[in-house]
This record gives C-alpha cells, structure tokens and sequence, in this order.
C-alpha cells in the first residue's frame, strides 16, 4: 500500500470509528465536556497517526545526543549513568545544614543542592532589622565565610557537585565557596556544581532581587566571563522554569518564559563581546514537573528541541555544546496537599517519573510533609528513595526516550514547542523580557492562569484527592520539623564573633576596592573574592553594590 | 447599597511568594469588595501605614516563609498604636496548627491554611467586618 492510500484508509477507518464513538456518546456522555490541559492543549479522546504527519523523524525527533537534542542530551543518556539525585536542602545554621548534607551523601544522594534562607538571598545579614524572623527559616543562613566554611566542612568540593539556589548575590555566595575550595586546597578549575544567578525571573516569579535589571544583567555577564577564565566545569546560571510555574503558570507559560529569560542572558552576554560558542556550553536549566503526566513528558521534550533551534537560528551557535539544554528538574511544590500528606509521595512519584521520561539530567523530589513545614529527615529520605525505586526498579531508565513514537507525545511536543514560540515573539514584539517585565506581561499571564487553576479547583473541575474530593477528618499532622527562635540570636552572636575577629581594615580596604571597580564598570569577581576572604560579610559586600547600583522597587 | 468592602491583602517579610496573596486579592475583588495588595516585601510599619492611610476594613497577611510568629503579631500591635485596633486582621501561609492559637492570642482573627477554598475566605470577611 502507498503512503496516500495508508492514509485514506486511516481516515476511513476514523470515520468508522466516530460512528461508534457517537453511539456510545448518546448513551454515556464522558466524563467531562472538555478535556485540554491548562496550556490550553486539547486532550484528544485518540491520537493515531494523523497526528504526527507533519512530524519528519529525522528533522524534529533525531537521535538522543544529536540536534535537536528532542531525545536526549547524551548519546546513552541513563544507561551510562543515571539523572543526578540532588535534593535541595538547608535549614536553621551552617552546623544543623552540614549535618543534614552529609546524612544525605551516605543515604547515596549524589550532588548537593544548597536553599539558603531569605535574608542571605536579598543580602542582607542576620543581625539587620529587615532580616527579623526570617533567619534560618527556608533555608541556611549565610553572613561569611566563616558559615561557608562551616556549611561544607568535611565535605570534599573537589568530589561533590554543589547547586546553590542564589540569584541577586550569586557571585558574592560564589567568590565564598571559591574561597572555602581554596582553604581545602582544591584549586578554581576543579570545582563543579552550578549557580542559580537567574535574576529576570526573580522580578515576575520569585521576588528576591536586589538591583535594578541592568546592573543585575551586567552582574551574571561578569559572573559568565570570570568562570569561563576560573572556573571551566561551572555552570554559570540556571535559567529556570520552576518558579514561574509555582507561580501558577501553564506548562507552555512555563517554557515560554523560561526560554525567553535564557534568550536575554545569551543576547546580554554577546553583547559584552563573548563567543556564544564559549560560554552557552555553561548555561543549564530547571523546571518544575507537575501532575499532568503526559504534557510534563513532551514539555521537557520541547524545551530541549525550541533552545536548540533558537540558539542555531538566533545566535548561529556552531558547537552541539552551545545547543543543548540541559535541566534539573524538581517536583511541583505547588501540587503538594496539607491534607492527608502521604498522598504526596505518589503524587511525587509519578512527577518524578514524567521527569525521568521526559529525560531529565538531575531531579529533586519533594517530600511528603512540604505543604507543612519543613521536610524532616525521615521525609526526605522517602523522596530520595522514590528517584532510586525509579532508577534501579522500574526499568524506565534503560532504554532512551522510551515514550518517542507515541501519538500524542510527538504530537503534543510540536504543540508545546510552537505554542511556546508564539509567546516569546511575543515579547520579542513587546521589546524583550526587561520590558515585558515593566510592562507587567508575564505577571499578568501567570496570574491569569493561576487563578483559572484556584477556580476549577472550587468548582472541582479539577479534582484534588483529599482537597475537594475524598476528604476526611484529621488530627493535626506530628513531628514537623521546626526552626527554633533561638537560632536567629545564636546566629546573631557567631556573626558578632565574627565581626570582632577580623582584620577591620583589610574588610575596610576590600570594600573601598569593590566600590571603585563596581564605578569603573570592570568586572567584579576578583574584587568580591578578595573583600569575602576578609571576612567581609554578605551584607557589607551587597551594602556597597546597592550604594553603586541602587535597588529595584516592584511597579 | 451597601458601602464596600475595603481588604488590604500584604506581605510582611522578606517571602517572595505571592501566587496565594494575588489569587485572594483576585476573589475578593470577584465577590464585591475594594481590594489593595501591597506587593511583596513589606514592613509591618509599611503595611500598617497603607491600612490606616486608606482606612481599610480588613487586613489579609499572608506569608509562606516560616517568619509568621514575629510578623502577624508586630502588625496586629502596630494597628492598635495607631488606634486603629477594630481592623479586621486575618492570615494565611505555610502555618503549623500548633501556631494557630498563639497568633489568635495575638489578634489574628482567623488563620487560612492550604487548601482553603477562596468562598471561605470570602464568607470570614463578610461576617466578621463590624
């Protein structure tokens, strides 16, 4: 039979098949009237081969290792080795984080994931009145290097890949764990891991800036230019996805603006006279993986083969390297129930699985009680376990891209891609993310879907087991962890130790230097290295780069 | 007809996280009310000085970051300095049950946990603002 007649014959037997379809409609309608996702992709009762004809193998899926990367980055992808287990983690001090970082290294956690609490995020230290009730509560609390110091004692960062989730200080967190490395005697060029340091989403998403866009922009670009010369096997940023999603996007949203934020940074980092080719081979990604099993597989399909075209079409990248998207991937927290929390390790168990499909490169699953408080340690070792059942029993992992040829993935992955595309000419015509930003774009498309998904949720369009269905009453949840008030004054009193221990003019001295080159416009890097190494704290060394670049006020 | 309703809906603290605050803001505008959100990061001495300034009814803090026992109580008091202690103060967050009732102690009205359909927020505000 020919290609034409294979097809007329698919649709004669489609059209077949309706007449039953509608029979059976008229004696039981389906459960719902619609059935799209929340990026608006219509869920088809069947997919069959109609839906891929415009799909060409070769051009749009290829080989795992190959542009456009739609199968994988790696060429053997989990046979070789599996995604990284990462799991993000910090709490309370410097002390209390190691303990758990190192229980996590013997539980068999591979790579170390740091969430450092909020005022260290906006730099601020734990003594300074805006730092009031927050230190040591989502995460650790860094003023020096001393805590640095502490944070990774024991723990050998020639041999452990270390994430930190750091953006607005990013370089200054950097130049202390550089610093730390040095003490260790493990040299720059040896240490791996990646920096969140992904500020554009920080003004529509996550909310812990400091400086205005430009500067914060010239920042990461001094941050892309140092490592390439200092530190070759560091990710330079993490573009990431999951915030905006937490915020309520859709999948599309998701890798829309995602993708849009990583456009600006290459553009930016271009426009400082770097070679795409150099430094994009450094970039990585994160995204959220949430409920929606089968459009979390073909979204993180799609991410992988839109960046690897825009960055060929775009920028004219040469390398393989520059075009591939590599990502972390955590669990949706957002998708997490206060009520009956044992249910979460399932929901957590098939996110992570559509993370795993969908060819993820490093995972954090969520634990069970984070709708709560804290995780505590029987919690997170419950969500590491869950990634190991994946990995060593479900056999997912070994085959590559194992879900390629269905349907509706292929189908739904050419959707996303093109849905997504049409949101980032979007704010191309807008005039780029920064005034997308200022123009309120993305807040108001993230809100809108945000609120869609509360609705459909109170009318229990959108079932949540144990939330608006099959609810029952319970006693309040026991042992959560708990950070204690104590903390922050004990936190308060190290850094006064701190403080009193130091060589006051070499801090003076280094802070004068960063100020002058933070005026001159050369790259900062060297200047915050030499001021942490004094004991200069986060919160002195932000304090200059405010007095130079001012802060950025929400419009 | 009725005057309307006024809420402030804020976030105290250095948290970031305002996808709850903005969807509450969003409902209660749907169901009638007049509506202000402060945008993040804000100080109690900040959120308090809007409330009076616009002479709300209620206030809704919300906050996801653990640092809900130093700052509900910090507005609640400040709203009392500034005589202005008939202010309906209401939360919502990451908040262990166990908090609950020391924040009540403190003059929180009513505290929202995850999961709360936005109707019940809206049916709270109705029948508590004198």
């Amino acid at each position: 039979m020919s290609c034409t007649d294979k097809k007329a014959r698919l649709a004669e037997r489609q059209g077949q098949w309706q007449g039953m379809v509608d029979k059976a409609l008229s004696r039981f309608p389906e459960r719902k009237e619609d059935f799209s996702t929340t990026s608006g992709i219509e869920m088809k009762r069947l997919f069959t081969p109609a839906d891929v004809d415009a799909v060409d193998y070769n051009e749009d899926v290829g080989f795992p290792g190959e542009f456009p990367f739609t199968r994988g980055v790696q060429p053997t992808m989990y046979r070789a080795r599996f995604w990284t287990m990462r799991q993000y983690a910090g709490f309370g001090s410097a002390k209390q984080t190691n303990e758990r970082y190192r229980y996590l290294l013997e539980q068999g956690q591979t790579g170390l994931s740091v969430a450092f609490d909020l005022p260290t995020q906006i730099g601020y230290d734990s003594d300074m009145e805006l730092a009031d009730g927050e230190v040591g509560k989502v995460g650790v609390a860094i003023d020096s290097l001393a805590d640095m110091e502490i944070l990774f004692d024991q723990i050998a960062l020639d041999k452990v890949s270390t994430s930190m989730t750091i953006n607005a200080p990013a370089a200054v967190l950097l130049a202390m764990y550089i610093a730390v490395a040095e003490k260790q005697g493990v040299s720059s060029d040896k240490l791996r891991g990646t920096i969140q340091n992904d500020v554009l989403k920080e003004y529509f998403a996550r909310g812990t800036y400091i400086f205005p866009p430009q500067p914060s922009m010239k920042i990461i670009t001094d941050i892309f230019s140092y490592c390439k010369d200092n530190l070759p096997n560091w990710n330079t940023i993490s573009i990431s996805g999951y915030h905006i999603r937490e915020a309520g996007s859709s999948a599309v949203q998701e890798v829309a603006f995602t993708l849009a934020d990583g456009l600006a940074y290459v553009d930016a980092a271009i426009k400082t006279g770097l070679d795409v080719d150099v430094f994009a081979k450094r970039l990585s990604f994160f995204f959220n993986v949430h409920n929606n099993f089968l459009e979390e597989v073909a979204k993180f399909r799609a991410a992988r083969r839109l960046w690897a075209r825009l960055m060929k079409e775009r920028f004219g990248a040469k390398k393989a390297s520059s075009m591939m998207m590599r990502f972390h991937t955590q669990t949706a927290g957002c998708s997490l129930t206060a009520q009956q929390p044992d249910n979460n390790v399932v929901r957590v168990t098939m996110q992570a699985l559509a993370a795993v499909l969908g060819g993820t490169n490093s995972l954090h699953t969520n634990s069970r009680d984070e709708a709560l408080c804290l995780p505590t340690e029987a919690s997170v070792q419950i969500a590491l376990r869950t990634q190991q059942i994946i990995a060593h029993e479900s056999g997912v992992a070994d085959t590559i891209d194992p879900l390629a040829g269905s349907y509706l993935v292929e189908s739904m992955t050419s959707e996303i891609e093109a849905k997504a595309l049409e949101y980032i000419n979007k704010i191309d015509d807008l005039g780029g993310v920064v005034k997308a930003i200022e123009a309120g774009f993305m807040q108001q498309e993230i809100g809108d879907s945000a609120y869609a998904y509360q609705k459909s949720i109170e009318t229990a369009d959108q079932v949540i087991v144990g939330v608006n269905k099959f609810t029952i009453e319970e006693a309040p949840p026991e042992n959560l962890l708990r950070i204690k008030q104590e903390m922050e004054i004990e936190q308060r009193k190290s850094l006064a130790a701190v403080k009193a221990g130091r060589d006051a003019a070499a801090v003076e001295n280094s802070l004068k230097a960063l100020k002058q080159v933070a005026e001159s416009g050369d790259n900062l890097l060297p200047s915050i290295v030499t001021a942490v190494k004094t004991y200069a704290t986060l919160g002195e060394v932000c304090g200059v780069l405010r007095e130079v670049f001012g802060e950025y006020v929400e419009g | 007809m009725d005057k309307k309703i006024k809420v402030l809906i804020a976030k105290p603290g250095l948290d970031g996280h305002d996808r709850g605050a903005k969807v509450v803001s969003r409902a209660l505008r749907d169901a009638g009310m007049e509506v202000i959100y402060t945008g993040i990061r804000q100080t109690p001495e900040q959120i308090v000085a809007t409330a009076v300034q616009e002479d709300v009814d209620s206030i809704g803090l919300s906050c996801l970051s653990g640092a809900h026992n130093k700052l509900f109580p910090k507005v609640v008091n400040l709203l009392q300095e500034k005589g202005a202690g008939d202010v309906l103060v209401f939360g919502g967050g990451i908040i262990p049950d166990e908090d609950i009732p020391g924040l009540k102690d403190a003059g929180v009205s009513e505290i929202f946990l995850p999961g709360t359909s936005t109707e019940d927020t809206i049916e709270f505000i109705k029948n508590n603002v004198k």
